[in-house]
C-alpha cells in the first residue's frame, strides 16, 4: 500500500525532527554531567528561564516589575523598547553566563567532593529557585516568542514530494530550522571538546579533580565555563521550543523528555544525545502510527520511557556511554 | 644542614647544583587538633634530588602537599626563587612550574596515555579558543610544538608502545610512569614525586630510579621525592630531610643521615618520651 508507506515516511521524518528537539535538551544534561558528574535537574528550568529572559529583554519588559510595583507603589512595566532578536540573544547569553557564575560561586563551590546524590539534590533546589525567580522577574503569563524562526509547512518540500510521489509531505519549517541549529551546535561542541585546551581541560576535570589541579587547571573556571555552555544550550532549546509552543511553565517539563534520551544515548556522550533523541523521536511517532490505533492511542506519553527501560536492562550504559567495569 | 653554601657547585657526576629554588620556613600545619607539620624548615637547591623520608604518618605527604599548594599551612612561609610565595591554589602553583605525582596515582583514566601526557602541557597553550577549533595559525604551531615535547618525553620514559592505550588498562607500574610523563610534559623547574616507587617490584623500582636520575641529569630538573625504600633513597638523592611525628629530625647528605643518631632511633623504634 504505497500511500500508507508514504505516510509512514512522513511520520518518520517528523519523528526525526521531533527527536532533534529532544536532543537539544539532552545536550545540556550531557555537558554538565560529563564535566562535573552532576545530573542537573534544573536544565529544563534553565531552558524556560533563558526563553523568558529572551522574551523579556526583547520586548523591553522591566525585570521584577511586579515586585517593584508592589513595594514602591509604582506602576512600571516596560522600558518601551523592542530590541532586534540578535541583540536580545546576546544579552540573554550574558545573563546565562552570569547565572553560571552565581551557581558556581554560591552553590557548587561549597559542595566540592560531596556525594553525587547531594549535588543532585542541590540542582533540584536550584530548579525550584530558578523557576520562582523566573516568575518573579518576568511574570508567569504565557508569552509569545518571535525571534524570526520560520514556522509553518515547508511548501517546497510539499511540492517536490507531491510531484514525485503524488503525496505532499508536511514538514514544519521550524523543525528544519531546529535541525540545522542542532547540527551547528553539535559541530561546535564536538570541536570545542575535542580540539581546544578548554575542552581537554573539561575532560580532565571530569576524570580526576586532583590530577586536573596538578597540571594547572582551575576547577572553578572550568565549571563556570561548563554551566555557561549548558546555559547557552538551554537558551537554544528554550528558544526553539518556545517558538513552537509559547514560553510558559510547561517548557521546563521538556527536561522529562530528555531523560529517556539520556538513558538511550548515554549520559556522557554528545553524539549519544543526538542519536538517542532521534531514536526516541522516530520510535514514538512510528509506534503511535503503527501500534497506536490498535491499543487506543496516546502512546507518545509513555513509549519513550518504556524504550528507555528496555535499554536499561540490556545496555545500562546507553548506546555511547562509557562502560563501567569493576575489577574484582 | 641549612648551612649548605648558596654558591653553585658541581657534583661528582658532573651535575651543577645551585642556589635555593625553594625554601620552606617554619612551616606548621594543623588539622583541627592534630599537628601534621611542626615548625619545619628546609630548602631545595636548584638541580638537586632532594628526598623526604620518615616513618608512616611522619607528615611527608603533607609537606609535599604544602609545596604544591594542596594544603595551606597555618604558619610559616614558602619562598620560591628567593621571593615570598603568596597563598596559592594548586592550579596556580602548577602554572609556576611545579609539577607533581601522587601517592595513589591520579591519572585521567578515560584518556589514552598520549592524551594524559598532552594534558600536562595544557598551561602552555596560549592561542585563542577559535583558532584552536579551526586548527589554524598559532594553534597549529603550538600543537605541533607540544606534540614534539610530549613525544620526546614518551621516548625518554620508554612508553612508546602504549601511547594509544587507555590508561585504565595499564598495570600499576606503567601507570606510575605515565604519571611521571605527564608531570614532565609541563617541563617543570621543580618536580615533586610522592612515593614514585611504592608498590613496585624490584625491576620496576630499578627502572623508575634510572628514569628519575636521567630526568635530573638530562633535563636538569630539580626533584623532591618521598620514598620509603631506604636503599633507593640513599642511592638517588643528593640531600635528605628526615621527618618523624611532624617534626624534622635530620637534614643532610645520605652519609650524614646514615650516621645521625636521632634518625637511627626513629627508624629502629626507640620509645618516645
Amino acid at each position: 500500500m504505497p500511500d500508507k508507506f508514504l505516510f509512514a515516511m512522513e511520520v518518520m521524518l517528523n519523528g526525526l525532527m521531533a527527536g532533534v528537539l529532544y536532543s537539544l535538551v539532552a545536550l545540556g544534561f550531557v555537558l554538565i554531567f560529563k564535566a562535573s558528574g552532576i545530573f542537573n535537574y534544573a536544565q529544563g528550568v534553565m531552558a524556560l528561564f533563558a526563553a523568558l529572559t529572551l522574551v523579556g529583554i526583547k520586548d523591553g519588559q522591566i525585570p521584577f516589575a511586579h515586585l517593584i510595583n508592589a513595594i514602591f507603589g509604582t506602576n512600571i512595566h516596560h522600558f518601551g523598547w523592542h530590541l532586534p532578536a540578535f541583540v536580545a540573544i546576546i544579552f540573554t547569553v550574558i545573563v546565562m553566563i552570569g547565572f553560571a557564575w552565581l551557581v558556581q560561586r554560591f552553590i557548587f563551590r561549597h559542595l566540592v567532593n560531596q556525594e553525587p546524590i547531594i549535588l543532585f539534590m542541590a540542582t533540584i533546589g536550584l530548579a525550584y529557585f530558578l523557576e520562582g525567580v523566573g516568575d518573579l522577574m518576568w511574570g508567569s503569563d504565557i508569552k509569545k516568542l518571535d525571534v524570526g524562526i520560520p514556522k509553518g509547512m515547508n511548501e517546497t518540500i510539499e511540492l517536490l514530494t507531491y510531484n514525485r510521489f503524488g503525496y505532499g509531505f508536511f514538514i514544519d519549517n521550524l523543525d528544519i530550522f531546529a535541525t540545522f541549529l542542532a547540527v551547528i551546535l553539535v559541530t561546535v561542541l564536538v570541536g570545542f571538546s575535542q580540539y581546544t585546551k578548554q575542552g581537554r581541560a573539561l575532560r580532565a576535570v571530569a576524570d580526576d579533580h586532583q590530577a586536573a589541579l596538578s597540571v594547572g587547571i582551575s576547577l572553578g573556571y572550568i565549571w563556570v565555563l561548563v554551566w555557561s555552555i549548558a546555559g547557552v544550550v538551554a537558551l537554544v532549546a528554550g528558544t526553539v521550543w518556545g517558538a513552537k509552543s509559547g514560553v510558559q511553565f510547561s517548557l521546563s517539563l521538556i527536561a522529562l523528555k530528555a531523560l529517556p534520551v539520556l538513558m538511550l544515548g548515554g549520559f556522557t556522550s554528545i553524539p549519544g544525545a543526538i542519536v538517542g533523541g532521534l531514536i526516541i523521536g522516530v520510535g514514538e511517532k512510528l509506534f503511535e502510527f503503527l501500534v497506536g490505533p490498535m491499543i487506543g492511542g496516546a502512546t507518545e506519553n509513555w513509549f519513550a520511557y518504556v524504550l528507555a527501560l528496555v535499554f536499561l536492562v540490556f545496555r545500562p550504559q546507553g548506546l555511547f556511554g562509557e562502560r563501567i567495569i569493576e575489577r574484582v | 644542614m641549612n648551612n649548605v653554601s648558596q654558591d653553585h657547585f658541581v657534583t661528582a657526576d658532573g651535575r651543577s647544583i645551585g642556589g635555593a629554588l625553594m625554601e620552606m620556613q617554619n612551616i606548621t600545619l594543623r588539622f583541627g587538633g592534630v599537628v601534621a607539620l611542626e615548625d619545619i624548615s628546609f630548602d631545595i637547591l636548584e638541580g638537586e634530588v632532594r628526598a623526604i623520608i620518615g616513618p608512616n604518618g611522619a607528615g611527608k605527604s603533607s609537606m609535599l602537599n604544602v609545596i604544591s599548594g594542596f594544603y595551606v599551612p597555618q604558619e610559616g612561609q614558602v619562598l620560591y626563587r628567593g621571593s615570598l610565595r603568596p597563598a596559592m591554589k594548586p592550579f596556580q602553583v602548577a602554572t609556576q612550574g611545579i609539577a607533581r605525582t601522587f601517592q595513589n596515582i591520579a591519572l585521567f583514566e578515560g584518556m589514552s596515555v598520549l592524551d594524559n601526557v598532552m594534558t600536562g602541557r595544557i598551561t602552555k597553550i596560549k592561542s585563542g579558543i577559535f583558532s584552536q577549533m579551526i586548527w589554524k595559525g598559532r594553534a597549529e604551531r603550538e600543537e605541533i610544538e607540544n606534540r614534539e615535547v610530549v613525544e620526546k618525553i614518551i621516548d625518554f620514559l620508554e612508553i612508546q608502545a602504549i601511547r594509544k592505550t587507555p590508561v585504565s588498562r595499564l598495570p600499576y607500574g606503567l601507570k606510575k610512569r605515565v604519571e611521571l610523563a605527564r608531570a614532565l610534559a609541563a617541563e617543570p623547574s621543580l618536580l615533586l614525586l610522592d612515593e614514585p616507587m611504592a608498590g613496585m617490584n624490584v625491576e620496576e623500582k630499578e627502572d623508575m630510579s634510572r628514569f628519575i636520575l636521567d630526568v635530573n641529569s638530562e633535563f636538569g630538573t630539580t626533584i623532591a621525592l618521598i620514598e620509603h625504600d631506604m636503599s633507593v633513597v640513599m642511592d638517588l638523592s643528593d640531600r635528605v630531610v628526615v621527618m618523624d611525628y611532624g617534626k624534622k629530625i635530620g637534614d643532610g647528605t645520605p652519609d650524614e643521615i646514615r650516621n645521625n643518631q636521632e634518625v637511627i632511633d626513629a627508624y629502629l623504634g626507640v620509645s618516645h618520651d
